[in-house]
C-alpha cells in the first residue's frame, strides 16, 4: 500500500488557505451590510447604482474594440513570423514582453506627452486609451497565438494547403484559424479579464470604466466595493471557465505533427 | 522536350548556393528519386518544382508551360510532406476533399473521389476520423491520398518515409510504387535512404553538394557509378590499394598478390584503387578467379545476409553471404581466401 502523501497534502492545504482566506473574508463581508444577519443588500445597492452599469458597459467597449484590434494586428503579425521570418521572433518577443518592464503609469505619460498636443491629438478620443490597452495585452495575446502557431507546425500546413490550391484567405479561414481556436480564446479572455479590470490607463486618460469606479466606491463607501469586486472575480472566473468549456473537444489541434507513433 | 523539364536551375542563398545547374528531363508516368546526403539541395530542387522556392537560374517548365515563377498554389502539382502536413481540425475525408472543395467541384462529385481515394489507400472505413486517432502510417497514406485527389501533373514526395517504422516504411514505399504505377503519375521523390531510391524509382538522381553527380536507372547506379561520390554512397563499396602490373592485360598487384580485372585500366604504371561490391566476393578458393588469402576480422549475421569482414594485409574487405541453414560461418581470427572474378570489379577513372 502507497503512503499517505502527508506533506503534499500540508503543503497543498496551506496554499489553499492562502488563497481562499481572504476571498472568503471579502465575500463574507459584502453580505453583512444589514446588521447582525446575511443580506445581498450590498449586492442590490452596487446594482441600483446607474454607474455601476455605465461604468460596466464602458469597460466591456473599450474590451472588445482591444480584442478585436489586438487580433488583427497580432495573428498576421505572429503567423508572418513563423512562417517568413524566425529570425525576427525573438526582437518580436521582447517588444511584446515591454509591458512588464514599462509601468502602466510611465506608458500612460508617455501617450499623455506625445498625443496630447498638437500635431497630433488622440487623446481626446478614445484611441489613446484602446492603443494602450492593446500594448498592455501584447504579452498574453502573442504568446498565446505563438505557442497555437508552434504547436501545428503551421508552416507545413500553410504549404500543404497552397500545394491544394487553397489561397491565403483560405488558408487563413480553413487551416490557420481553426487550428488555433484554443490559443486565441484563451488570448481573447486573458485580455478581456486584464481591460475588464485596468485602472491607471482608464483613470489617468479620464475615461469612464470600471476599474476607476471601483476605485471610486472604494473610497466613498464600506460594503458595496467588497460586492463589487467579488462580481469581478466572478467576471474573471467566467471567462477562465469559458475558455476551458470553449476548448474542450479541440484535441485535433493538440496532436502531433510529424514522428511515428 | 519532356513532360517535365528542370534546365540548368540554381539556387543561391545569401552567395551560398544550394543547388548548382540542376538539368533533369522527366517522361510523363516516370517516378524520379533525387538521392544524396542531408543538404544536398535535393529537397531545394524539389521545392523549387513546387514554387515554394524560386529559382535564381534556369526554368522549370511543365508540359509545355514555364511555371518558374508560378505561385505554389497555380501549379497543379501534388505534395506529401515528411511531417504527413494533414489538417488537424478536419476529418480524414475532409482532408482528402480539400483541394476539391478549394476547385469548387460539386459535393457529390467530391464525395465520389475520396471514397475512391480512400479505396485506393486501402482504409474505406477511417474517412471519419480524425487525424490524431491514426497511426504515423495511416497519416501518410492519406497525404498520399489527399495529394492525389486533385489529379495533379506531378506527384512531389518530400522524405515521405522518414517519420515511420522500418517495418511501415517498407511496406508503403512498395504501396506509394503500386499506386503512382497504376495511376500513371508523373513523380518526384526525395530520399536519403538509398535503398529506398533504387528500390522504387525508374531513374536516380544522385545529388552532392548542390550538384548532379549521376542520373540513370538504378541498376546502373549501383553497378557503373560514374563518380567516387556516387560509388561510395549508393551501397558498400571495399576499395583496394593497387599497383599496376600490366596495363594492356589488365593485370594489377596488390601486396604481391597479382589481380585480373576486365575494367579499362587508363595508366600505365603507379597505384590505382579497385572497386568491389560486398556481393562479388566469395569465400574460398574458385577456380579462374582472382585470389586474395587474409584473416576474418568480423562475422555478422544480419538474417538474409552474413557480412564478413576479412583484412588483407592492411585493407579490410567487406563481404556478403546470403544465409543458408546448411551454412559453417568462419570464425574470427581464421585465415582465409577471398575469391572474385575479373569482371566483378571496376578501377574508377583517375580523377
Amino acid at each position: 500500500m502507497r503512503r499517505f502523501p502527508v506533506w503534499s497534502w500540508i503543503w497543498f492545504i496551506i496554499g489553499v488557505l492562502y488563497f481562499f482566506i481572504p476571498l472568503i473574508a471579502t465575500v463574507e463581508f459584502s453580505l453583512r451590510m444589514i446588521k447582525d444577519t446575511y443580506s445581498f443588500e450590498a449586492y442590490r445597492v452596487a446594482f441600483q447604482d446607474p454607474q455601476f452599469f455605465r461604468s460596466f458597459g464602458y469597460s466591456l467597449l473599450w474590451a472588445t474594440l482591444t480584442i478585436v484590434i489586438s487580433l488583427l494586428l497580432v495573428v498576421p503579425t505572429a503567423y508572418w513570423v513563423q512562417l517568413r521570418l524566425p529570425k525576427v521572433r525573438p526582437y518580436v518577443e521582447f517588444v511584446t514582453l515591454m509591458p512588464f518592464v514599462v509601468p502602466a503609469v510611465v506608458l500612460t505619460f508617455g501617450l499623455i506627452r506625445l498625443y496630447g498636443r498638437p500635431p497630433l491629438v488622440l487623446t481626446t478620443t478614445p484611441a489613446a486609451l484602446i492603443a494602450g490597452y492593446v500594448v498592455l495585452s501584447l504579452p498574453y495575446m502573442y504568446r498565446s497565438v505563438d505557442s497555437g502557431l508552434r504547436a501545428v507546425d503551421i508552416r507545413t500546413l500553410t504549404e500543404a494547403a497552397q500545394s491544394l490550391g487553397a489561397s491565403w484567405g483560405t488558408i487563413l479561414k480553413d487551416v490557420v484559424f481553426p487550428n488555433l481556436r484554443v490559443a486565441l480564446l484563451s488570448g481573447i479572455f486573458l485580455t478581456f479579464a486584464i481591460v475588464m479590470g485596468e485602472f491607471t490607463f482608464a483613470a489617468l486618460l479620464q475615461w469612464p470604466a470600471f476599474g476607476p469606479y471601483m476605485e471610486e466606491i472604494g473610497a466613498m463607501r464600506a460594503y458595496t466595493p467588497q460586492a463589487v469586486s467579488v462580481m469581478s472575480f466572478l467576471i474573471t472566473w467566467g471567462s477562465i471557465m469559458l475558455i476551458q468549456w470553449l476548448g474542450r473537444g479541440a484535441r485535433g489541434a493538440q496532436v502531433q505533427v510529424g514522428g511515428a507513433r | 522536350m519532356a513532360f517535365l523539364d528542370i534546365n540548368h536551375a540554381g539556387k543561391t542563398y545569401a552567395d551560398t548556393p544550394a543547388v548548382h545547374d540542376f538539368d533533369l528531363h522527366v517522361e510523363k508516368g516516370e517516378l524520379v528519386s533525387f538521392l544524396g546526403p542531408s543538404g544536398c539541395g535535393k529537397t531545394t530542387t524539389l521545392r523549387m518544382v513546387a514554387g515554394f522556392e524560386v529559382p535564381s537560374e534556369g526554368t522549370v517548365v511543365l508540359s509545355g508551360q514555364d511555371i518558374t515563377n508560378k505561385a505554389p498554389n497555380q501549379r497543379d502539382v501534388g505534395m506529401v510532406f515528411q511531417a504527413y502536413a494533414l489538417f488537424p481540425n478536419m476529418t480524414v475525408g475532409n482532408n482528402i476533399g480539400f483541394g476539391l472543395k478549394i476547385a469548387k467541384k460539386p459535393k457529390e462529385e467530391t464525395a465520389q473521389r475520396v471514397k475512391e481515394m480512400l479505396e485506393l489507400i486501402q482504409m474505406p472505413k477511417l474517412g471519419d476520423r480524425y487525424p490524431y486517432q491514426l497511426s504515423g502510417g495511416q497519416q501518410q497514406r492519406v497525404a498520399l491520398a489527399r495529394a492525389l485527389a486533385i489529379h495533379p501533373q506531378v506527384l512531389l514526395l518530400d522524405e515521405p518515409l522518414s517519420a515511420l517504422d522500418a517495418k511501415i516504411r517498407v511496406e508503403l514505399r512498395t504501396e506509394i510504387r503500386r499506386i503512382q504505377q497504376r495511376m500513371g503519375i508523373t513523380t518526384i521523390y526525395v530520399t536519403h535512404d538509398q535503398e529506398e531510391a533504387l528500390s522504387i524509382s525508374d531513374r536516380v538522381v544522385v545529388m552532392n553538394a548542390g550538384k548532379m553527380e549521376q542520373v540513370g536507372a538504378p541498376y546502373e547506379i549501383y553497378n557503373y557509378p560514374a563518380t567516387p561520390f556516387v560509388a561510395g554512397f549508393v551501397g558498400t563499396l571495399n576499395q583496394l590499394r593497387c599497383t599496376v602490373a600490366d596495363a594492356a592485360a589488365g593485370l594489377l598487384e596488390h601486396k604481391g598478390q597479382r589481380l585480373k580485372t576486365a575494367a579499362t585500366i587508363e595508366r600505365k604504371e603507379g597505384e590505382l584503387t579497385l572497386m568491389l561490391r560486398p556481393e562479388q566476393l566469395h569465400l574460398g578458393a574458385i577456380q579462374g578467379e582472382n585470389q586474395l588469402t587474409g584473416k576474418v576480422d568480423n562475422v555478422a549475421f544480419l538474417g538474409s545476409i552474413i557480412r564478413i569482414l576479412v583484412r588483407v594485409s592492411d585493407a579490410i574487405l567487406t563481404l556478403d553471404v546470403l544465409n543458408e541453414r546448411g551454412n559453417v560461418l568462419p570464425k574470427m581470427g581464421d585465415t582465409t581466401i577471398v575469391s572474385f572474378p575479373a569482371d566483378g570489379s571496376w578501377v574508377l577513372p583517375s580523377s
